[in-house]
């Protein structure tokens, strides 16, 4: 990857880490995120990607290490000074003033006169839908018109970094859906770069132009959401971006005659039958015993024990009949495409 | 279907059987479970209060002292009287300075309780806190009258700080000032405030408990300063708690017959005055009388309060 001009990076981290007496919530971090760009930072609750949004908005100070917003230093600067507006998990509205005032009050507390606060205000509002709603207090609204609000409250400050926590996860699978498609629709529109962190590596993968995955305050692998399915460099990464089987060493070891882990996607291994035969050296085949099937509507998802190690595959509901599909304790024969196989870093998973 | 569970019931014990009943009646439980707090609230807590107020309307003869059924309106017109007016005023801007230091001290206290104590230092606070009120109310104030005397601790500490002549002008102030910190407003003032600090930081912080801090967050990361997030976000979503306290220290002050008669000068409050009419002059009306300006004041306090929108935030 080529070094990206300064005047281009909205946020850079240069080696932060941020500690709690000894715990390493952000550990030796570097990133650059361009400007416009659909940033998304993924991970496990406790892997330290809120704690890096923290860090750029400025609830949380770095340890070590500098971060740069627009090739400013941050880090010592308080939030009230930072050109970054917050989505909060919660939304966190403020509970004692109407909807119009929520979202008119990035704009009151810089002294901009108030008529044309609120003319900006209910702009804002409209933007997300919520005109009607200027004078109901936030307690009044349903989590999805909360979210918009808070959405809007952010927004209406113009600020060239929109900081997104979870912002969708207290909305049900629909709405979380249609906010995903309005966010992405948003992006386009404004051009300003949204940094968005998330649990939900779907979510990760189908909206952001480049994703950070996390784990246990070090960055795994910053890459695009395609590179990153296809290309994982580390079992972490295969393992938590989609479903992937992770093989470690020593049954890399049995299978391929290399010492180096790999993964493969559970819809790339096939049920063993007579169309391979033992010249065919692209193609790795093994016994197992199944374990449980799962019914997912279109797909089955067939758990198969095979040596110490489990392996999911996935199957077909429209090509194979319920009388097909595999039973619990039958004894199958699997095999993959060796071309399906991406290498993994060699580490302890 | 009915008599099936009746005869499920019948082989269980009684206490067995009494709980499935007032789990299917739950009129019966809610009778059972307000009967006697409503009892005793209504009759004895409110009815005596009725009782005294009634009283307030009776007749004094103040020729042959005694008490007659007649109704009259005069014990509340002698409230009036400059007098008796005066000894209102009186009390009454004690108490509203009493409140005001109160919430200024308390609020700094409560804050950092919440925002920063960890578990041990807020078991600490509130220890700290509450101590006080462990000992005697008499004690501590005839504690005080020995602290603020021209020979204790506190006049001690300020002639060896070589403020005696800071103090002799403070004390020269009319009335705040007086002859010694024993015997004025000032010390007068410092022991209320001392007594009644507990009643403000208490509900206090369980307003301040009560706000999320990323509301706090959220207001600094829309650019406000800190001053701008306290007067817009903090204040108000704490007021209620404010409000709270300060109709314990300001209630608790006008009643206050105790700390008037030992410290500070001469002149009556409503507590004294209430004291004075009821023992010792057995005027029994004018006291119920005098009794009704605290419960006055307060329902014109809170009032106000409501207006300035100090609830809407409950």
């Amino acid at each position: 990857m080529t070094a990206i001009p300064d005047v281009f990076t909205a946020v850079e981290f240069s080696i932060v880490s941020k500690h709690y007496g000894d715990v390493r919530a952000v550990d030796n971090v570097s990133i650059a995120v361009a400007e416009g760009e659909f940033f998304s930072m993924l991970g496990p609750s406790g892997s330290g990607k809120t704690t890096c949004l923290r860090l750029i908005a400025g609830f949380e100070q770095p340890s070590i290490g500098s971060i740069k917003i627009f090739g400013k230093e941050a880090a010592g600067t308080p939030p009230y000074e930072r050109e970054v507006n917050t989505v909060f998990q919660d939304y966190a509205l403020f509970p004692h003033m109407n909807v119009l005032d929520n979202v008119a009050y990035g704009l009151r507390v810089k002294g901009i006169a108030k008529p044309e606060c609120y003319k900006r205000a209910e702009q804002a509002l409209e933007q997300v839908a919520l005109a009607e709603y200027g004078k109901r207090k936030p307690g009044e609204l349903s989590g999805g018109q909360r979210q918009r609000v808070a959405l809007a409250r952010a927004l209406v400050n113009k600020p060239r970094v929109l900081l997104l926590d979870e912002p969708l996860g207290a909305l049900d699978l629909k709405l979380r859906e249609q906010m995903q498609l309005e966010l992405k629709t948003l992006h386009k529109k404004l051009g300003i770069t949204f940094i968005y962190v998330t649990h939900d590596q779907s979510e990760a993968l189908s909206m952001s132009d480049r994703v950070a995955v996390f784990n246990r305050g070090k960055i795994e692998q910053v890459d695009t959401p395609r590179n990153l399915y296809m290309h994982p460099k580390t079992s972490f990464v295969a393992d938590f971006v989609g479903t992937s089987n992770v093989i470690n060493s020593a049954m890399a070891q049995q299978l391929t005659g290399q010492n180096q882990p790999f993964s493969i996607r559970p819809e790339h291994i096939k049920l063993g039958t007579n169309e391979f035969n033992d010249k065919q050296n692209d193609i790795i085949k093994v016994a197992g015993e199944v374990v449980d099937i799962q019914y997912h509507g279109a797909t089955s998802k067939v758990e198969v024990s095979v040596g110490n190690q489990m392996l999911f595959m996935v199957l077909s509901n429209t090509e194979l009949s319920e009388a097909e599909l595999p039973k619990i304790s039958q004894r199958l024969n699997l095999c993959w495409s060796k071309s399906r196989m991406v290498m993994l870093e060699n580490q302890a998973s | 279907m009915q008599s099936s569970i009746i005869n499920a019931d019948t082989s269980k014990p009684f206490g067995r059987k009494f709980s499935n009943t007032l789990y299917r009646k739950n009129n019966l439980f809610l009778f059972l479970l307000l009967t006697p707090p409503l009892l005793w609230f209504g009759v004895v807590y409110l009815g005596s209060l009725f009782a005294l107020l009634w009283q307030s309307f009776y007749t004094f003869d103040s020729f042959s002292m005694a008490v007659s059924n007649d109704l009259t309106l005069e014990n509340y017109r002698s409230l009036f009287d400059a007098t008796n007016f005066d000894i209102i005023l009186r009390t009454l801007t004690m108490a509203v300075a009493v409140t005001l230091a109160t919430a200024l001290i308390g609020f700094p206290i409560a804050y950092y309780m919440t925002r920063y104590g960890s578990r041990a230092e807020k078991g600490f606070f509130y220890i700290a806190v509450m101590l006080p009120m462990w000992a005697s109310y008499i004690v501590k104030t005839y504690a005080w009258t020995v602290i603020l005397s021209q020979q204790g601790i506190l006049y001690w500490c300020i002639n060896h700080l070589g403020l005696s002549g800071a103090l002799n002008h403070v004390l020269q102030i009319p009335a705040i000032g007086g002859n010694t910190l024993a015997t004025s407003n000032l010390g007068r003032f410092i022991v209320f405030t001392y007594i009644w600090l507990p009643f403000m930081i208490l509900p206090i912080q369980a307003a301040l408990e009560r706000v999320p801090t990323n509301l706090l967050q959220a207001s600094a990361d829309l650019g406000a300063k800190p001053a701008q997030t306290f007067r817009r976000v903090l204040l108000p979503l704490v007021f209620p708690g404010v409000v709270a306290g300060s109709i314990f220290t300001f209630s608790l002050t006008l009643g206050d017959y105790i700390i008037p008669q030992l410290i500070g000068p001469s002149g009556l409050y409503i507590g004294t005055m209430v004291y004075t009419m009821q023992g010792s002059v057995g005027n029994m009306p004018l006291a119920a009388a005098f009794t009704v300006v605290p419960i006055t004041l307060i329902f014109i306090y809170l009032s106000l309060a409501k207006r300035t929108g100090a609830f809407d935030a409950l």
